[in-house]
């Protein structure tokens, strides 16, 4: 069982690994560097080698790849290239706003889904089924900016509810951004609030379908007992992975909902630094992302190891 | 042979024609297949059935709300609605329908190579795939976009290229899955060659999964193509696009609401319809997709 974590472990270090490499490679292989950026068509001769060599960019990748790397490793992200301040504070503000977001996106939406997932998956086919499927279904394939413009157009400038757009500046406390983040929260779970729904439904009736809810049926087991007892802990099991998958989203592609509500979080500070070719926020917005997405999945899989005795020991006996 | 070839062909057609009876036969299916192929009719005739020049701008036509002449109002430079709407989903669906097959066709044949080869390359790239399945996919493509441009030369491959990554993965689970089954080994113990247990067992059965992934990576692609033209980094203007029109039109929803909500309404009922579709295909080829997650 250790060993397995372990292992799992080992894999998701090794994996962001080799998401660093490419990050930097990628950063490399493209034309242009952050001198050629910041000098624009200055950008020759003296000018040039001396902004290079200040920026330390006149030596070799793998030296510099392993300095970014190692400082990134004790939370030194570098220098941003436009505004010569510390990317670390720079995304720390932008950071706390994107967990704002993504929590309260996750506070609405997970319990929602998971409750009307078993309600649907319970009441396969009838009318409340065909409703919140179908709507589920609306909700997970329209286009974020898509349902984000509806709700802007329905909340805020029809019936006047909630503001339909973010004005508070980065730096501001998370308190301050009530009650205008109450509309992007909305959005994003209603999106997730789908995803979850539909595998949830799918999972109880697979549940419910089952030897054992048949056996305890017939053994005289009140529904009711049956369904929180035996059927709905081997139901959610499943639902963990898609939370954690729907968390690494909330915290690194929400970009689109980001711009429609022009809310400062991580999303939008990426396509400003990818805009204005700020390679070093690009790379080190693109590490934290990608390591938060492994390290959320990975603590997903441990979970649903040590919740799921039969996985545990499917795996105890292939290694 | 080519009586053998040509009995092949038709036997392969009934199957094709069997297939897509039994799409139709479900409503969804029938609802989902209508509006893409309704979708793609206007992409192909609007040109010539459109009412109005698409680029014609009028200042006198400025936000005139939905009438006789123009059915789906004016926008903010005076330009009809409704020609732009019929001509939006060109360009999407000639991206994505490049996009897509490439997609598909790269990323299925490196899957089921490294199913059938397995070990240490097998291992050493879905680390690889992983990781770059870890990073946003809006970062990636806007990397590249930023650098060589937004032209359809640049949107297709790259396109096809990180749409193509999480169909290796796809394709290596089925080939992995139809390798251990039984009809396999009972080929290879009846003494046929390896190329001939991969062409007449394996593929057939994974062709079915690639299919059904290809159906659902159009409607994701689309989905991406969209995002990007509304963040302004897709179609360049005047070129009408949903994505830039319902970019244009977000600031003036208040009292313009036809400029933005028919362009909604043409992208939502066309993702909607290649989703419906993709279900029905996948039911029809008996693969069930509910319990995959979306990447």
């Amino acid at each position: 069982m250790i060993k397995m974590i372990l292992r799992r472990l080992a894999l998701g270090a090794i994996t962001v690994c080799i998401v660093s490499g490419i990050i930097f490679a990628g950063v490399e292989i493209l034309p242009g560097d952050a001198c050629t950026a910041f000098l624009e068509r200055n950008a020759q001769g003296v000018a040039l080698a001396n902004c290079r060599s200040e920026l330390g960019l006149d030596r070799s990748a793998t030296e510099r790849y392993l300095e970014w790397a190692g400082n990134a490793l004790v939370g030194d992200l570098g220098i941003s290239a436009g505004s010569s301040r510390s990317i670390a504070e720079m995304v720390g503000d932008r950071l706390n706003n994107s967990l704002l977001l993504a929590l309260g996106a996750l506070i609405l939406g997970v319990p929602t889904a998971i409750f009307l997932g078993c309600l649907t998956g319970l009441r396969r086919d009838r009318p409340i089924d065909l409703v919140f499927s179908t709507s589920a279904i609306f909700a997970m394939t329209i286009p974020e900016f898509v349902s984000a413009t509806i709700m802007i157009l329905i909340f805020s400038i029809w019936l006047g509810w909630v503001p339909g757009i973010v004005l508070t500046p980065a730096q501001a406390p998370s308190i301050e951004f009530f009650p205008e983040v109450i509309l992007p929260m909305v959005v994003l779970a209603l999106v997730m609030t789908a995803h979850i729904l539909r595998l949830v439904r799918s999972s109880v009736i697979e549940v419910m379908a089952g030897d054992y809810v048949q056996m305890a049926t017939l053994k005289g087991v009140p529904y009711w007992q049956i369904v929180f007892r035996h059927a709905l802990p081997n139901a959610l099991l499943p639902a963990i992975n898609v939370v954690a998958l729907t968390i690494a989203w909330l915290l690194g592609g929400v970009v689109v909902i980001e711009v429609v509500f022009n809310y400062p979080g991580l999303g939008r500070m990426m396509i400003d630094a990818i805009s204005d070719r700020d390679l070093p926020i690009v790379q080190a917005i693109a590490l934290i992302v990608a390591t938060v997405y492994v390290g959320v999945n990975l603590f997903a899989d441990v979970l649903s190891l040590i919740l799921n005795p039969r996985l545990r020991t499917m795996y105890a006996r292939k290694s | 042979m080519t009586a053998v070839s040509e009995a092949r062909s038709t036997g392969r057609l009934l199957l094709i024609a069997g297939v897509i009876k039994d799409m139709a036969s479900r409503p969804s299916g029938l609802i989902g297949m209508s509006l893409v192929a309704f979708h793609v009719l206007i992409a192909i005739l609007s040109p010539w059935i459109v009412p109005y020049d698409y680029k014609a701008v009028s200042v006198e036509l400025m936000f005139n709300p939905p009438s006789g002449n123009h059915i789906f109002g004016t926008d903010h430079l005076g330009r009809d609605v409704f020609t732009r709407t019929l001509m939006g989903g060109r360009e999407a669906l000639v991206v994505t329908g490049f996009a897509t097959p490439l997609a598909v066709i790269w990323g299925g044949f490196i899957g089921i190579l490294l199913g059938l080869v397995g070990g240490r390359i097998d291992e050493v790239l879905m680390r690889i795939v992983d990781a770059f399945l870890s990073l946003p996919w809006i970062l990636k493509m806007l990397v590249l976009i930023v650098t060589f441009g937004t032209g359809l030369e640049v949107l297709i491959p790259t396109l096809a290229f990180f749409y193509g990554i999480p169909v290796i993965r796809i394709a290596r689970a089925a080939t992995l899955d139809v390798v251990a089954r039984d009809f396999i080994s009972s080929a290879r113990a009846r003494g046929h060659s390896r190329l001939a247990i991969v062409r007449r067992e394996l593929l057939p059965n994974v062709l079915d999964v690639m299919l059904v992934e290809g159906a659902m990576r159009w409607s994701w692609m689309l989905l991406a193509f969209s995002s990007l033209s509304f963040l302004g980094f897709g179609v360049s203007p005047p070129t009408p696009d949903w994505g830039l029109m319902i970019a244009d039109a977000r600031g003036y929803m208040a009292f313009a609401p036809w400029f933005v909500l028919a362009p909604i309404i043409a992208l939502s009922s066309l993702i909607i319809g290649i989703n419906l579709a993709a279900d029905a295909l996948a039911k029809a080829l008996g693969i069930d997709r509910s319990q995959k997650a979306p990447q």
